[in-house]
Order: structure tokens, then sequence, then C-alpha cells
């Protein structure tokens, strides 16, 4: 279990120094943490390695997960859709059939924090309990919102507004809401499994175990299958790069129990790159971290072509890793990508092609744009400042005022 | 001969940690960013003309403030941008002065191009008002002398020199950095307050302004 003596060395003593100071203030509270899946997609690992650090801090930590079948997946599934724009049709049956699964697990789940953090729509509705338990209660929309579905997002509002506090994880996806609008970005851990540094024995014995050849250029998307993150774009940007760069591409992720659609998109990507061998399209299991840490590190340049995105985790990792990215300028990435600096931003096929040639081709260019990139991670998005901002947050849903001296 | 003076009160320093609240407020066009800069706090005026030091504060200097890099970035006006690029916030001892200056420039601008009264960004392009809370906590470093604030001065974290230079000045209205004001109160150390309230914190890195401000105590000490 991560003790947060480890990060010492990539962050410095002062920070995690500031974090048990900060931690000092919050002694004997319990938060608690609902959301809908314990494995797979980016709040599930986040939950995973942020909890056992607040106990470390002696901040006690709960986590809970709904219960639902696969028709609430379903639904919740169009609802994601939807808070990222794309239409669905959604029935009256649908938005009862949801509402029914929330009243069951407000039975289920025992509400004894202090703090209630509710993450994404799935368990939005448990916000009926706190009429009766009272505590602070704090929604956290881990989704890029920015284009959501008016009618969906009203629906979602009428019960968002009884909450404390929403986290949002850009400014770009707050809303026009009666309650606090705090902005948190998510973050990555630097010493977990998928990010702690891998020496080049272990990465060549993976290179080899999913037959990648180690010697030509390798691009990379570590990404859920998922329609969102354009799989089939990416395949047409390693075509357009195969042209000139003798290059290989990799299609990486595993699947999430809160989404049925995967399934359908994976077959999707096989069939469109089946006469290929140079296409690797690997569908990971969970416990496959270090595999990922590894083909990251592989990689000559790192893909984040996605259509819609909340925040983008996997571009994080790339850039700790010092890896050069192109990443489509949607969510939260443009805030991790900073344009000729920490990688590049692209809006189009061809555009990203271009660029990955531009990298393939300027390696010095490209070591100094992953230099640049992992400073930036250091500095904003590594799971210590994470904590930070859980902390604060409780912090000022106990104390008043913009200025506070603890 | 180097300043052996001790002090009759000491420096103590003081850290800060800021967590970004959204304001639900979004202006597509600069007649709505005029609108909506009359009415915000003060703390979302100090938000958006410091917040890109405190995010690249190991960069070389970004562009200062939010309204010039979305003059620039969003809107793709140059002029405007420069005109808000090159306001000195050094000049106001207070956060409602500087918001005076901002509306000011947009207001001048405004009535010179009308036209660009018109322009609209594209949904999802908006400037998006926010403000901080900032949390103040105590080190738990105290000094009495410049040699002892010499050596705090090497190890403070750069949060705790952004509160002395910049939160204490602007946001908490001591119209003067921490440092400058003790060194002259109880140091007597007149000319190094000044060098030091002179610096331009704002066009230097954190760590490039611990280093210069190091520089200037240890010539006073060393000669």
């Amino acid at each position: 279990m991560a003790k947060l003596g480890e990060y010492e060395p990539v962050v410095g003593k002062s920070v995690v120094e500031e974090l048990f100071l900060l931690a000092g203030h919050l002694k004997g509270r319990v938060m608690q943490h609902v959301n809908s899946t314990a494995v797979g997609g980016g709040v599930a690992e986040i939950l995973n390695r942020l909890i056992p650090l607040f106990r470390d801090l002696g901040v006690e930590a709960r986590w809970d997960v709904i219960k639902g079948d696969e028709e609430f997946f379903v639904i919740t599934k169009k609802f994601h859709n939807m808070l990222h724009g794309r239409m669905e049709k959604l029935t009256k049956e649908d938005i009862e059939y949801f509402e029914e699964v929330g009243d069951f697990n407000l039975k289920e789940i025992n509400f004894s924090g202090d703090f209630i953090f509710i993450h994404d729509p799935q368990p939005v509705t448990l916000i009926k309990k706190k009429a009766e338990v009272g505590r602070k209660w704090v929604w956290r929309c881990h989704i890029d919102s920015a284009s959501a579905e008016s009618s969906l997002w009203n629906y979602l509002a009428g019960y968002i507004k009884d909450y404390d506090a929403a986290i949002f994880s850009t400014m770009a996806f707050s809303k026009d809401l009666p309650c606090r609008q705090v902005i948190i970005s998510p973050s990555i851990d630097p010493v977990s499994d998928k990010n702690k540094y891998l020496d080049q024995e272990f990465i060549n014995r993976v290179l080899e175990r999913f037959q990648i050849d180690k010697d030509r250029p390798i691009i990379t998307q570590i990404s859920r299958f998922d329609y969102q993150k354009d799989p089939l774009g990416v395949i047409k940007v390693y075509r357009l790069v195969k042209k000139r760069v003798d290059c290989q591409l990799v299609l990486a992720g595993g699947g999430a129990t809160d989404d049925p659609e995967g399934q359908k998109i994976l077959e999707m990507v096989r069939e469109e790159s089946k006469d290929d061998p140079d296409i690797h399209v690997l569908l990971l299991p969970p416990a496959s971290d270090k595999d990922i840490n590894a083909l990251q590190r592989a990689s000559n340049v790192i893909l984040q072509k996605s259509l819609r995105e909340g925040f983008g985790l996997t571009v994080a990792e790339a850039l700790w890793k010092e890896k050069p990215v192109v990443a489509s300028a949607v969510g939260g990435i443009p805030l991790q990508v900073v344009h000729n600096y920490t990688g590049l931003l692209s809006h189009t096929v061809e555009g990203t092609a271009g660029f990955v040639k531009q990298l393939l081709q300027n390696p010095e260019h490209a070591k100094k744009l992953g230099t640049n990139g992992r400073e930036h991670i250091r500095q904003n998005f590594l799971v210590t400042r994470h904590i930070r901002d859980y902390l604060l947050l409780m912090l000022s849903l106990e104390k008043e005022g913009d200025f506070i001296y603890l | 001969m180097g300043n052996r003076k001790k002090a009759q009160s000491s420096f103590l320093f003081y850290t800060k940690l800021d967590l970004v609240e959204a304001l639900g407020k979004k202006a597509k066009n600069l007649q709505e960013l005029l609108g909506f800069l009359k009415e915000v706090p003060s703390s979302s005026i100090y938000f958006h003309t410091h917040r890109y030091l405190r995010q690249h504060h190991f960069l070389s200097p970004e562009p200062p403030n939010d309204f010039a890099y979305w003059a620039r970035g969003i809107l793709g006006d140059k002029l405007l941008a420069e005109k808000l690029f090159s306001l000195d916030i050094l000049d106001f001892k207070n956060l409602e002065e500087l918001r005076s200056a901002l509306i000011e420039i947009i207001e001048g601008y405004l009535a010179t191009n009308p036209e660009s009264m018109k322009w609209s960004v594209l949904s999802g392009y908006e400037f998006h008002f926010a403000k901080s809370i900032t949390f103040v906590l105590p080190l738990g470093i105290e000094v009495w002398t410049l040699e002892e604030f010499l050596e705090a001065m090497k190890k403070i974290s750069i949060h705790s020199l952004y509160f002395h230079m910049f939160d204490s000045r602007l946001r908490l209205g001591r119209g003067e950095n921490d440092f400058s004001l003790w060194l002259k109160g109880e140091l007597e150390e007149y000319e190094l307050a000044v060098k030091i309230s002179n610096l331009d914190p704002y066009t230097n890195t954190m760590e490039g302004l611990r280093q210069k401000m190091c520089l200037l105590i240890v010539k006073k000490l060393h000669g």
C-alpha cells in the first residue's frame, strides 16, 4: 500500500509536509466515496490510489460501489454519451428505471461519512438521503460536460443543486448552478505500477510477449475501446504516417464493467486492422498496469486522438514518461498539452498524422517536448496535488470566506 | 560590514494553498467580459491576473494574465492583448485599482474599435470567471536577523514566496511585499527593501525571483 513518504523524492519534502499539516485540521473526519465501478476506467483507478493515501494522512476514507444491472448501465452509458454532446434516445422508462435503481442503492449503502463524494451521474440520485442524514455532499463530475445535451443536464441539475459543492475537472466544464463549483484536475500517481520507472529489460520482454518489433518506431494510443477515443481515427492516422515512415501501431486498453459499448467498438477495430500485422490491438485485463507502463515507455510517439475527453489521464501518464504526445484539443487535454511546449495539439486526422511524422523525424524536438511535459505534470498533475485539493475542499466546507487562516 | 542587527519583532514565514472555484459566469465577447469584470469579487481579479504565475512558475514567464491570454489566443485580438499584457501590476496598490485599470483598457479599446464589440467566440471558448479560496498556514520558520532571513529564503517553498510577495501586497492590502516591510521596519535595511520591492515578480519565474533576492541579501551581508 502506497505511503506518502514514497512521494518525497518525486515532489519534494515540503509538498508532503504541507499535506500532513492540512490533514491535521481534518483529524477524525471520514470521507466516503461512492461510484459505479470498482475496476476499469479512470474513476476507479483514481480512487484506488487516493484512498490509502488519505488513510496514511489520518483521514479515514471509505469507498462504496452502487449496484446496477446491465439495463441500468446501458441507460447510464446513454447519459455519458449525452453529457459528451452525443444524441441518444432516452425514454421516460429509462429515467424511471434509473431512479428505481438509485432508490434501491439508497437502502443498500450506509452513509456514514462526514463528507460524501458522489462520482459521476450514475449515483447522483443518492443526494435524496441528505435530508435524512445531513453531512456535506459533493458531486464529482469526471466527464467533459461542456456540450452536455440540455434536457439531460437540466434533469441531473435537479439533483446536483442540492449538493454542497460540485467538482469539475476544468473551468470549461462548469455550469450555471446554484451550488459552489470547485475546479479540481485529476492526477496520476508517479509511484504506481502504471507510472513508476521500468528497466529496459522488462520493457523488451513486454514487447516480445506482444510480438512488437522494438527496432521500428512505435505509435501508441492507450485507451478504453470507446467511440469517444476514436480508435478508428487512430488507424487512419497510422496509415497516413506509414506511407512515409515504417512504423507500428499499438492500440491497447482494458474494458470497464460500466461500459457495455466497449465490445462492439473493439470488434470494429479488430475488423479494420485484421490485414495489417503492424497494428497491435491489445485488450488488456485489469491487472496490466506494468504492461501499459512498458508499452508507453517503448513508444516513440503517444497519441490521444479523443473526440471528447473528460481529462485524458493517459496524456499525463505519457508526459510523465517524457514522451512526445500528439493529442486532440478537447476536454482537459489542452491543460496538459501546451502546444509546442509540452506536446502538440491537433484537430484532424491529417493534422495528427503530420505532427506524428514531424516528431518521428525530429527526435531532438520530440525529446524537448517530453522533458517539458514531465515537469509540467510534476508541478500540476500528480496525486499529491489532487489530495491537497480534496483536503482544501473539505476544509472550505467547514470554514467560510475567501481567505482562511489555519 | 553586513547587518548584524536583531529585529524587535521576528519575521514569521507563512505559506498559502489555493482552491479554485468557478463563478458560473462566462463571457463570449468583450462586452460581456467588461460587464462581468465590473461585478465579480476582487478575488476573481486577483485569480485571473496571477494564475499563470502559479501554474507555470517553473517556466519562463508566460502571458501574465488570463485576459491578455484570452484576447490573443481566443479572440485573436493582438492589439488588445498587448495592451492588457503590458499592464504593470506593480503600479497598483490594491485590486480595485487594478480592476479599474483593466476596465479602462477594455472600454478605451471598444470606444476606438467599436466593431470588435460584435465578435463572439464559439461555444466552448468563452472566458470563464473563477476565484481562489486561499488557505494560509504558518511554516513554523521564524527569523530575527538578516543572516537567518537569507537561510530561510533559500529553503521556503515557492508557495510561501508567492504569499509574501503577491497576496500580502494586493489581497491583504499591505501595499508592499512582506519582505520589504520587515527589512525596512525592523532591520532598517531601507535600500535592500527598495531593491526587493523593485524586483519585478511578474516577469521573473519564482525560482528566478528567489535567486535574485538571495543575491541581493548576500551582497548586503558580505559586500
